[in-house]
């Protein structure tokens, strides 16, 4: 295997050593390294407003004792470098002496292929594709008056050298592909989103002129916002369609059940294991073992293989989501959801796909059962308060539901709710589950990292609509 | 430690003599170093600690209207040359953007740096610890509050060269220090989370320990045990911290590339009346020591004071090069978005303000990404304390806050308690009648 450090200064022999001679009194720790290159290609107002190329290279030595981390991290790769960051760490944790726990998983999973997803398709047939998308969005109807289009591609390959010399590593492409149209009609104006994406060169997304439904499908949300009518304000039934609004699962219990919340006992979560927390029924999981999905990951950040992990199983709670610290602190294993945004973050418990599997119901059963409440259809951004539990998300599309029919479209409204509750207000699960189409980025403590949801049609009992209409 | 300015010149010239050699008309550059050293503390006792160092590059090139741009963090001379290489085989396919260029030389900075944005004071790590111990124990001291979500002290140094083919080239270090105080309190079943945060240029200038870890836990606290209102329309006091939002989003609206691509509801808006006529905002980048001061833009222009609204009348919009060509305007200085942006105080009190209304509900935390640029409307989840008769009464939550920010913007009425804690202050706001759902 050749190492990331190939190039460098410092040699692999030389980092070995360093590591083990500064990790041997630790509990746990690690030296990550990372190289990822990206490019993003932007076309904005019938131009292409900009092509960046990022090649980003550094390392994050991490030491850990008891419940504290020292971590450091740079882009200089040397050995001095790296001799002061041990320095660093070992000040930190000077007073403290652990038993390093060298016991970690092994895995020849291989979720997706380790190419290189930028070189594989030429800059000129990016711009070509990117001048097609705003053409084709364009012509769709001359209320159509802005349109961004953007293509983003990703390789990462990162390294984790243990102490006593273990090495793993992992490849890790991803791609995007982004459509935002604004349409403007008798002096109001609305967009429409939509994107897909995953761990595939962009040309197993555009097979048969795949690009057209993205464009499509942003005309077709910007187009049924310009008829919208005010949102109505207070409480009411609401059916969440498939895929995208398992948002919704992400907010209101994924992020409650990250281990770090739960060993420091903030989450409003964190002494319900074993407990019924949604109705019978509902089973969620979080796995990071699909094939090629924008969430999956061949090991986690910290080397530990992902797995598929039952988090709530027909509405009883099962399993937090582990990182190695908080596993060890809370005597269980490390789940394999150990993920940073890169070199320069420290390790949290994050999620991968997180999804409720399908259920019997189907959505017209559910739309009919409601006599005046929405049908949310997609969302944009969500957030959650997790030692309240309340959560909040945007929806994108969404339309009323008056005596058992969907009716006109309504504005963007947020939807407010409270975790631990909500998922016992779920009153029929669909049998439409379906995943997002790769979008997603989980923001926490300032670090971003892709994930992936998905859910079948779920009619919830009970949720606060933040519209103008009272 | 930080790299000096020579050595970010050097790198700054390998690449621009590099890209001029390779063919490019015109080019520009951002070297940047910082370090930055971070304490965790949690329950009074050390989590974690975090040193980072960083260095960068950003690149951009032109031929003729051509452009293209890379990024590195690793600053070896044979990675530079080969993203060179990358950057101009780019930009001679990329096709031609009529608005390209560098900024226009006339408006270069050049004058006096005395704004004072550099502290080298240096704490170490044991003082760094004892600030935020302090801050804790301070919190734990209120009886309610019993954990904490976890305090930290952060230290950032940095230094930066800008340099373009026009000769422009100056940088100049800054430094922040913060520190944030986030604690849980519990009661008859409720658990609530708060804070308080503290981030300045110069150490003397920040919270003292105490005043962080008590602010921190009257937070926490007073949101215990809330209830759920009924939906209704009801006037809202926005506390200054949620306050200030409202002057980003108006940033975000009145921002060129916005203005030019016609993606705002304020569009077609200058010198029309936006505001009331009480309301005036400035952004100003010449204040000493402040957040957001800076003496020019990431083009290299010189930053000028803007009056953006005057009398509730949209005076001006922030423009940088690119998208002041698309809308016939000149560059003020606004590529890396507002300085010390504020509103100016309005002529009532506090406490006048708390007691305008019989019934008025207190907003002190939001959340969601409910805003709409485009077309003004605004939809966010929120918690706060409901206010009867001047008095602070109960706290409310799992609740939404609705309207359109046409409307908004027309009924705010400000108190005169401005205070230049963040790089965007406003004082306490008062919003005459919004929506707010409930039960």
């Amino acid at each position: 295997m050749t190492s990331l450090l190939k190039n460098s200064e410092l040699s692999l022999e030389k980092a070995d050593k360093i590591v083990s001679e500064t990790l041997n009194s630790c509990d746990d720790g690690e030296l990550y390294v990372e190289d990822t290159k990206s490019e993003t290609i932007v076309l904005d107002d019938n131009k292409i407003k900009s092509s960046n190329y990022t090649s980003d290279l550094g390392y994050g030595f991490r030491a850990v004792t008891g419940d504290t981390v020292a971590y450091s991290h740079s882009n200089e790769i040397s050995e001095k470098s790296l001799k002061n960051s041990s320095d660093n760490l070992k000040s930190t944790l000077k007073n403290n002496s652990g038993t390093y726990n060298s016991e970690i998983k092994k895995t020849n999973q291989k979720l997706y292929k380790e190419i290189d997803p930028i070189e594989s398709k030429s800059m000129k047939s990016k711009i070509e594709l990117l001048n097609n998308m705003n053409e084709y969005a364009r012509s769709k109807d001359s209320s159509v008056k802005q349109v961004t289009a953007s293509l983003l591609a990703e390789k990462k390959n990162i390294e984790i050298i243990r102490s006593g010399g273990e090495l793993l590593s992992d490849n890790r492409p991803l791609v995007r592909i982004n459509m935002s149209v604004m349409v403007e009609k008798n002096g109001r104006k609305e967009t429409g989103v939509y994107g897909i994406g995953g761990r595939q060169d962009y040309d197993e997304y555009l097979k048969n002129d795949n690009w057209k439904k993205v464009c499509d499908e942003a005309f077709r949300i910007a187009n049924t916002n310009i008829e919208s009518k005010p949102s109505p304000a207070g409480e009411m039934k609401v059916v969440l369609g498939p895929g995208w609004p398992a948002i919704l699962i992400h907010e209101a219990v994924g992020h409650g059940l990250e281990g770090d919340f739960n060993r420091k006992k903030t989450s409003a979560f964190h002494d319900l294991v074993g407990k019924k927390v949604a109705s019978k029924g509902v089973t969620i999981i979080d796995d990071g073992t699909i094939d090629n999905r924008r969430g999956s990951l061949n090991i986690d950040d910290e080397g530990t293989p992902t797995e598929r992990t039952v988090l709530i199983e027909d509405g009883i709670l099962k399993n937090f989501m582990q990182d190695r610290l908080n596993a060890r602190l809370m005597n269980t294993k490390s789940t394999g959801n150990g993920r940073r945004e890169s070199y320069k973050h420290v390790v949290m418990p994050r999620m991968r796909n997180t999804i409720m599997l399908g259920g019997t119901n189907t959505q017209e059963e559910m739309i009919k059962s409601v006599d005046k409440g929405i049908f949310a259809v997609s969302f944009g951004g969500g957030q959650v308060d997790i030692t309240s539990g309340k959560f909040v998300f945007n929806c994108t599309e969404a339309y009323e539901i008056i005596n058992g029919k969907v009716g006109a479209p309504i504005k963007g409204a947020t939807l407010i709710g409270d975790g631990p509750s909500s998922l016992k207000e779920i009153l029929m699960v669909g049998n439409d589950m379906m995943l997002d189409p790769g979008i997603g980025t989980c923001g926490k403590a300032g670090q971003g990292v892709p994930v992936g949801v998905g859910q079948p049609s779920l009619l919830i009992n009970n949720m606060t609509v933040g519209g103008t209409q009272l | 430690m930080i790299k000096d300015q020579d050595y970010l010149k050097k790198i700054a010239d390998i690449c621009l003599s590099k890209s001029k050699k390779l063919g490019s008309t015109d080019a520009s550059i951002l070297v940047q170093s910082s370090v930055s050293e971070n304490i965790n503390v949690r329950n009074k006792k050390l989590d974690g600690s975090e040193r980072s160092e960083n260095l960068g590059v950003v690149l951009t090139t032109y031929l003729g209207k051509k452009k293209s741009s890379i990024a590195s963090s690793n600053l070896k001379e044979s990675n530079l040359n080969e993203l060179v290489d990358r950057c101009i085989e780019t930009m001679k396919i990329t096709p031609e953007d009529e608005y390209n260029s560098l900024p226009d030389k006339d408006l270069h900075f050049s004058g006096l740096k005395d704004l004072d944005l550099y502290d080298e004071t240096h704490l170490s790590n044991e003082d760094k610890i004892n600030y935020i111990k302090e801050a804790e124990d301070e919190a734990f001291s209120n009886n309610k509050i019993v954990n904490t979500n976890g305090s930290g002290f952060g230290e950032n140094k940095s230094n930066f060269l800008l340099a373009n083919s026009n000769g422009f080239a100056d940088g100049y270090k800054t430094s922040q220090f913060t520190a944030y105080c986030e604690v849980v309190s519990k009661n008859n079943g409720s658990m609530e989370r708060d804070y308080e945060y503290t981030s300045k240029r110069f150490y003397n200038d920040i919270l003292k320990p105490k005043e962080l870890g008590s602010i921190a836990a009257d937070h926490a606290v007073k949101k215990l045990n809330p209830k759920k209102i009924k939906s209704e329309k009801i006037s809202l006091i926005f506390d200054k911290r949620i306050s200030k939002n409202f002057l980003s989003i108006f940033a975000s609206a009145i921002s060129s590339s916005a203005i030019a691509k016609g993606t705002t509801f304020l569009k077609d808006k200058l010198n029309h009346k936006v505001f009331n006529t009480e309301i005036n905002i400035n952004d100003r980048g010449d204040i000493k020591k402040a957040n957001g001061s800076r003496y020019f833009d990431s083009e290299g222009i010189g930053i000028i004071n803007l009056d953006l609204i005057k009398n509730g009348i949209l005076q001006d919009y922030l423009i940088d090069t690119y998208n002041g060509k698309k809308i016939n305007r000149k560059s003020n200085g606004r590529a890396s978005g507002t300085t010390n942006l504020y509103f100016e105080n309005g002529s009532k009190t506090f406490s006048e303000l708390i007691k305008s209304e019989k019934k008025l509900l207190y907003i002190k935390e939001t959340i969601g990404h409910g805003t709409n640029i485009i077309n003004g409307d605004y939809s966010v989840g929120a918690s706060g304390i409901m206010i009867e008769n001047g008095e602070f009464s109960y706290p409310v939550s799992e609740i939404t806050i609705a309207g359109n920010l046409n409307n908004i913007f027309q009924n705010i009425t400000l108190a005169d308690d401005l205070e230049f804690n963040y790089s965007t202050n406003s004082p306490t706001m008062h919003v005459e009648g919004m929506i707010v759902g409930g039960k």
